[in-house]
C-alpha cells in the first residue's frame, strides 16, 4: 500500500447557527483504505461527508479531498469521486441500463466505455434479465449493489457511501462488501458510514465520532487493544454511551 | 454538451414513461379547448322577461309585444301585481319586470306623459346593465313610434339629428370565441408549463435523486437546459395541437404572420418555465411548490384579462398586469389572430417577454444551489 | 379515537411546521378576494378612444367635451387622418374610435342632420358593444340637450330599479363566485395531495398496517384541511362584509351550513382524486388544470348559465360550484331562507355522497 493521502482535513468545521454538528474534525485517508466513519444516529458523520463532496460549505477549517480543496474546488472534487446516499438514489422510473447510461454519461464516459463498462456490470450482478426493467421494481439488496456499482462505474479516486448497507439482509451485506474490498483493491479509496459494528471491522481503520467530535482513530485492531475489548461493539458503546446529544 | 444530452435524454425516458401524466398533459387541455370556449358568451339572448301588466290596453299589449319579438327577452312570467313577479325574480325563474302602471294608455294621451317601471336582478352588475340598456331601447324605439302616429303633419322645424353608425372591427361577427379561444389557449400551455416544471426538480429532492446529481461535476446551466427543453418541447407540442383545435373546430386562423406567435409563444414558454423552475428551487416539497405554483397562477391569470378587460382595471393592478408575463402573451395571441398585427407593432411585447424569460432563467440558475 | 386525535395532530404539525405553505393556504383567499373585489371589474373606465375631429367645431368639441367628463373614457386626440386609425387598434393603443365628418357643425345647423362613426375594437365583443353604448347614449344625450328647448309630447317615461344591487357593485357577483372557486380548489388540492403523498413516499403502507381503519387514516387527513377552510370562510366572509361592502341578508348560521357543506363535498372530491391517482404531480394536475378552468367557466360565475349551448348547461350541473353559487347569492343577498335552496343542499349533499361511495370502493380494491 503506498501511503498517499487522499483526503484531509484539519479542524473542519459545521455549524448550523448555534449548533456545532461537525467541531474541529481532524484526520488523513490513504490511498486505497477502506476508512470506516462510524458514530451514532446524530453524531456528524453525514455532514462531515457532504463537507467531503462539496455540496456543504464548511464554517471553518480546511479540507482536501483528491487534492482538491473543499472551499473553493468542489467541481474538480466532484469528478474524482464517488457517492452513494444512504436514501437510495437511482432513478426508479428508469431501467438498469438506462441509470447506468445516465450516470456513465454525465461522468464523461465514452459511447463506448458505457457500452463496454455497462455490459460488464450487468453481467457481474447477474443482471441480464433484468436489465430492461425499471429500477423500481427490483429488491432493495440488488439496487444497493447496482447504485454502488454505478457509483464507481467512472472509476473515482474516492468513493462515499453513505450507510451503504441499510435494511439489506446479511447475506446481501456480505456480498456487499465484497465488492467494495474489490474496489480498493482495484486502488479506490473507500470512505464509508456506517453503524453496523460487524463491519467495521472490515475496515483498515475506523474514526469514531461522538457529538461531533472524532474521538477515537485506529486500526479496528488496535482500538480494541487499547479499550481493551472483544469486539468494535464493544469499544463502540464505551465511546458512544458519553455522547450528550440524543437522536 | 454530451452530459447535457444525457440529461436530456433521461428526462424524455421519464416523461413518456409516466403515460397517465403524458395523457393528461394532452387529452385534458384538448378536451378543454374544444368545450369551454362554448361557455364564454356574454351576448344576452334569453333574458327571462317578467311581466305585470296593470294597464290590459292595446298599448300596453303592444309594449309587452316589442319586448318579446325584440329577440333578447323570452316571456317566463305574467304576474298579477308587482310583489309576485318579485318572487319570481328570487327563485330566478325571471331576470327583469315589467310593470306597466293602471291607466298607462290614458295617461299617454291625455296628460302627454305615462311611465313604465323596469326593475332587474342586478345582483351581476354587468348583465342587468345589459338587460336594462336593451330595454331602454326598446321603450324609446315604441315611443318615437307612438309619437309618429300622432304627430301626423310634417313638422316645419325639424329637429337638428346626430346619426351615428357603428362598426365592429377585427371581429364584425362580434363572434366571442375568437376572443375567447386564444386566451384559454395560452392559458392552457401557461398551466402545463408551469405545474410540470415547478413540481419536476422538487420531485427529484423529495426522493433524494438531485443529491446525486449535485454530487457530480454537472453545471448548474447544464441541469437547469435539461430541465428546461423536454418541457419546452412538451409545452410547443400542447400549443401546436391547440391551434390546430382552434383552426379545425373555431375556424381560427391567426391574420398575422404565425411563425411571429410561434416564435412568440416559444419565448413565453421560456419564461414561465423559468419561473417554474425558480418556484422549484425555493420548495423543499412538492406541496409547497404545488401551493406556491397555485398561488401565482390564481393571480396571473385573473389579472390577465381573459375574462375581465385589463383596462377597466384600477392604477395598481394595472400595474401589476405589467409584471404579469401571461397579459402579454393573452394580448399578443389577440392582437395577432384578430387584429393581423405584425412584428413592428410587437416589438415591446417581445422586449419585455424576452426580459421576463432571461430575468426568470437566470434567476433559477442563480437560486439552485449544488449544495445543501 | 385516542388514535385518531393523535394522527390529526400529526396532519396539523405537517401543516404548522411549514410556514410557506401555511401563508398560501391562508393569504391566498385574502389576496384573491382582494384582487377580485377592487380590480376585477367589468365596469367600463378610462378606456382609451381616440377621436377624429377634422371639422374642429364647436359642436364637435361640445360632444368630445362630454365624453371625456364622463367616467368612462380617456381621449386620445393624435389622430389626424383616418388612415391613422387602423394602426394605433393594431398596437392596441385604443379600443374606440370616435369620427366626426367635416363640417360638422354646418351639417348639423343648415341640414339638421350630421354623422359620427363609431368604430370599436370587437376583439373582445363583450368591451366593444359595452363602449359603443355608452358613446351613443352619450351622444345621443347631447343631442336632447340641443333639443332642450322643444319639450316632447307623448312621452313614456322609464323608471329603473336595480334589484339587491342598486350600486351595480361587482363585488357581488365576485364574492360568491371567488367563495366558490377558492374553497373547491383548496379544499380539493389540499387533500388529495396529502393522501397521496404519503402513497408515493411509501408512508401509506405503514399508515394502513398500523391498528388505525383505513376509514380513520383518510378522517385525519381530512379533518385538519377541514379546519383551514372554516378558518378562510371566516376571513373571506369578514372581509367581503366590512372591505367590499357586501350585505347578509339572511342568517349568518345558514350560509356557513351550506358552505361546511360545500367544503365537506370539495373534500370528498380530493378523496376521490387521491383514489384514483398515485403520483402528487397527477393529483396537481386534476385539481388544478382539470378544475379550475372548468369552475370558472361553468359555474356561472363568469358566464352566464342561461347563454351557453343546452349540452354545457347540461355538464354545467355537475359542477359543484354552480349550486353552491346560486346558495351563497340567495342567502347573502336575497336573504332567502333553507327553503329556498333545499334543492341546491340536496344536490350538493348527494354529490358528497357519490364521491365518497366511489372512493370507498376504490380504496377497498386496492388494498
Amino acid at each position: 500500500m503506498t501511503n498517499e493521502i487522499v483526503i484531509k482535513t484539519d479542524k473542519l468545521t459545521k455549524k448550523f447557527g448555534d449548533f456545532t454538528a461537525v467541531n474541529e474534525i481532524s484526520f488523513e485517508v490513504n490511498k486505497g483504505e477502506i476508512f470506516g466513519f462510524l458514530g451514532a444516529n446524530g453524531a456528524g458523520k453525514t455532514t462531515a461527508m457532504k463537507m467531503l463532496i462539496g455540496i456543504s460549505k464548511p464554517s471553518s477549517g480546511s479540507a482536501e479531498v483528491a487534492g482538491f480543496d473543499v472551499y473553493k474546488q468542489t467541481e474538480q472534487i466532484k469528478k474524482n469521486i464517488g457517492y452513494m446516499s444512504q436514501r437510495f438514489s437511482l432513478y426508479e422510473d428508469l431501467t438498469i441500463k438506462e441509470n447506468i447510461q445516465l450516470f456513465a454519461g454525465i461522468y464523461g464516459l465514452t459511447d463506448k466505455e458505457i457500452e463496454s463498462k455497462g455490459e460488464a456490470l450487468i453481467t457481474k450482478l447477474n443482471l441480464q434479465n433484468e436489465s430492461n426493467k425499471v429500477v423500481g421494481q427490483l429488491p432493495l439488496g440488488w439496487k444497493q449493489k447496482l447504485a454502488f456499482s454505478i457509483a464507481i462505474l467512472h472509476r473515482p479516486k474516492i468513493v462515499f457511501l453513505d450507510e451503504p448497507t441499510g435494511g439489506v439482509d446479511p447475506v446481501t451485506r456480505r456480498q456487499f462488501w465484497d465488492m467494495i474490498y474489490e474496489a480498493a483493491d482495484g486502488g479506490i479509496t473507500v470512505f464509508v458510514t456506517t453503524h453496523y459494528m460487524d463491519e467495521a471491522e472490515y475496515c483498515s481503520r475506523v474514526s469514531i465520532m461522538v457529538d461531533g467530535v472524532i474521538t477515537a482513530l485506529d486500526s479496528p485492531a488496535n482500538l480494541k487493544k487499547q479499550y481493551v475489548a472483544g469486539s468494535m461493539e464493544e469499544v463502540f458503546i464505551m465511546l458512544a454511551r458519553k455522547a450528550k446529544r440524543g437522536e | 454538451m454530451r452530459t447535457l444530452i444525457f440529461l436530456l435524454r433521461k428526462e424524455f425516458l421519464q416523461i413518456f414513461r409516466n403515460k397517465l401524466i403524458l395523457r393528461m398533459i394532452f387529452v385534458m387541455p384538448v378536451m378543454q379547448l374544444i368545450v369551454l370556449p362554448f361557455a364564454a358568451n356574454y351576448e344576452m339572448k334569453n333574458i327571462l322577461l317578467s311581466v305585470v301588466d296593470n294597464d290590459h290596453s292595446e298599448y300596453s299589449r303592444k309594449l309587452i309585444n316589442e319586448f318579446t319579438s325584440s329577440g333578447y327577452f323570452i316571456l317566463s312570467d305574467v304576474s298579477p301585481s308587482y310583489e309576485k313577479a318579485l318572487k319570481v325574480i328570487e327563485d330566478d325563474k325571471a331576470d327583469l319586470i315589467v310593470e306597466i302602471p293602471r291607466g298607462f294608455e290614458r295617461d299617454l294621451v291625455r296628460d302627454n306623459q305615462t311611465k313604465v317601471m323596469i326593475s332587474a336582478n342586478a345582483i351581476n352588475g354587468q348583465t342587468s346593465g345589459l338587460a336594462v340598456s336593451y330595454s331602454n331601447t326598446i321603450i324609446k324605439e315604441f315611443n318615437n313610434r307612438i309619437r309618429a302616429e300622432w304627430i301626423q303633419q310634417p313638422r316645419l322645424n325639424p329637429l337638428p339629428v346626430v346619426e351615428i353608425t357603428s362598426n365592429n372591427w377585427f371581429n364584425p361577427k362580434m363572434n366571442y370565441k375568437y376572443f375567447i379561444v386564444p386566451g384559454v389557449l395560452a392559458l392552457l400551455v401557461t398551466l402545463i408549463g408551469f405545474i410540470l416544471t415547478s413540481l419536476n426538480i422538487v420531485k427529484e429532492k423529495e426522493t433524494g435523486t438531485i443529491e446525486q446529481l449535485n454530487v457530480s461535476p454537472i453545471k448548474k446551466y447544464q441541469f437547469i437546459l435539461g430541465k428546461l427543453i423536454p418541457f419546452w418541447i412538451l409545452g410547443m407540442f400542447v400549443l401546436i395541437l391547440g391551434f390546430l383545435i382552434s383552426f379545425i373546430v373555431y375556424g381560427i386562423f391567426p391574420e398575422g404572420n404565425f411563425l411571429i406567435g410561434f416564435l412568440f409563444a416559444g419565448i413565453y414558454l421560456i419564461a414561465i418555465l423559468g419561473f417554474g423552475l425558480l418556484t422549484s428551487t425555493f420548495a423543499e416539497t412538492q406541496q409547497q411548490a404545488m401551493f406556491i405554483a397555485y398561488f401565482f397562477m390564481m393571480i396571473f391569470v385573473l389579472l390577465g384579462g381573459l375574462f375581465a378587460p385589463i383596462e377597466n382595471m384600477p392604477d395598481w393592478a394595472k400595474y401589476l398586469t405589467y409584471i404579469n408575463p401571461v397579459s402579454y402573451i393573452i394580448e399578443v395571441m389577440r392582437m395577432l389572430v384578430l387584429k393581423g398585427s405584425g412584428f413592428t407593432d410587437l416589438l415591446k411585447h417581445f422586449g419585455i417577454i424576452l426580459l421576463f424569460a432571461v430575468v426568470f432563467n437566470g434567476l433559477a440558475i442563480f437560486n439552485y444551489k449544488k449544495t445543501t | 379515537m385516542k388514535q385518531l386525535f393523535t394522527f390529526i395532530r400529526k396532519e396539523f404539525h405537517h401543516i404548522l411546521r411549514d410556514y410557506r405553505t401555511m401563508m398560501v393556504l391562508l393569504g391566498l383567499p385574502i389576496v384573491q378576494l382582494l384582487i377580485f373585489g377592487f380590480a376585477i371589474t367589468n365596469e367600463t373606465r378610462n378606456s382609451a378612444i381616440a377621436v377624429l375631429d377634422i371639422s374642429k367645431d364647436e359642436a364637435t368639441q361640445n360632444v368630445i367635451t362630454k365624453l371625456e367628463s364622463s367616467r368612462y373614457f380617456d381621449i386620445d386626440r393624435s389622430l389626424t387622418s383616418s388612415q391613422q386609425i387602423e394602426q394605433a387598434f393594431k398596437n392596441g393603443r385604443i379600443k374606440l374610435a370616435v369620427i366626426f365628418q367635416p363640417n360638422f357643425q354646418n351639417e348639423l345647423m343648415h341640414s339638421n342632420n350630421a354623422q359620427i362613426q363609431l368604430i370599436a375594437d370587437a376583439t373582445d365583443p363583450n368591451q366593444a358593444s359595452t363602449l359603443v353604448n355608452y358613446a351613443s347614449s352619450i351622444i345621443m344625450e347631447y343631442q336632447s340637450e340641443l333639443n332642450d328647448q322643444n319639450k316632447l309630447p307623448y312621452t313614456i317615461n322609464t323608471e329603473m330599479r336595480m334589484l339587491y344591487n342598486p350600486e351595480l357593485k361587482g363585488a357581488y357577483t365576485s364574492v360568491p363566485g371567488v367563495m366558490a372557486m377558492i374553497l373547491l380548489l383548496i379544499s380539493t388540492m389540499m387533500t388529495s395531495i396529502s393522501i397521496v403523498k404519503e402513497k408515493e413516499l411509501g408512508t401509506m403502507e405503514i399508515l394502513l398496517v398500523s391498528p388505525m381503519k383505513p376509514a380513520m387514516v383518510i378522517l385525519s387527513k381530512v379533518i385538519p384541511y377541514f379546519i383551514v377552510s372554516l378558518v378562510n370562510i371566516a376571513s373571506i366572509l369578514l372581509l367581503s362584509v366590512f372591505v367590499l361592502g357586501m350585505p347578509i341578508q339572511g342568517s349568518i348560521f345558514l350560509l356557513i351550513a351550506v358552505t361546511i357543506l360545500y367544503i365537506l363535498c370539495a373534500l370528498s372530491l380530493g378523496i376521490l382524486i387521491s383514489t384514483a391517482t398515485d403520483s402528487q404531480l397527477a393529483a396537481m394536475l386534476i385539481s388544478l388544470l382539470g378544475l379550475m378552468l372548468p369552475v370558472v367557466m361553468l359555474s356561472g360565475y363568469a358566464f352566464p348559465i342561461a347563454n351557453m349551448p343546452t349540452i354545457l348547461q347540461v355538464i354545467s350541473n355537475i359542477v359543484p360550484a354552480k349550486w353552491y353559487i346560486i346558495m351563497v347569492k340567495s342567502v347573502m343577498i336575497k336573504g332567502m331562507g333553507l327553503a329556498g335552496i333545499w334543492k341546491e343542499s340536496l344536490i350538493i349533499g348527494g354529490m358528497t355522497a357519490v364521491f365518497l361511495l366511489i372512493s370507498i370502493k376504490r380504496f377497498k380494491i386496492r388494498l
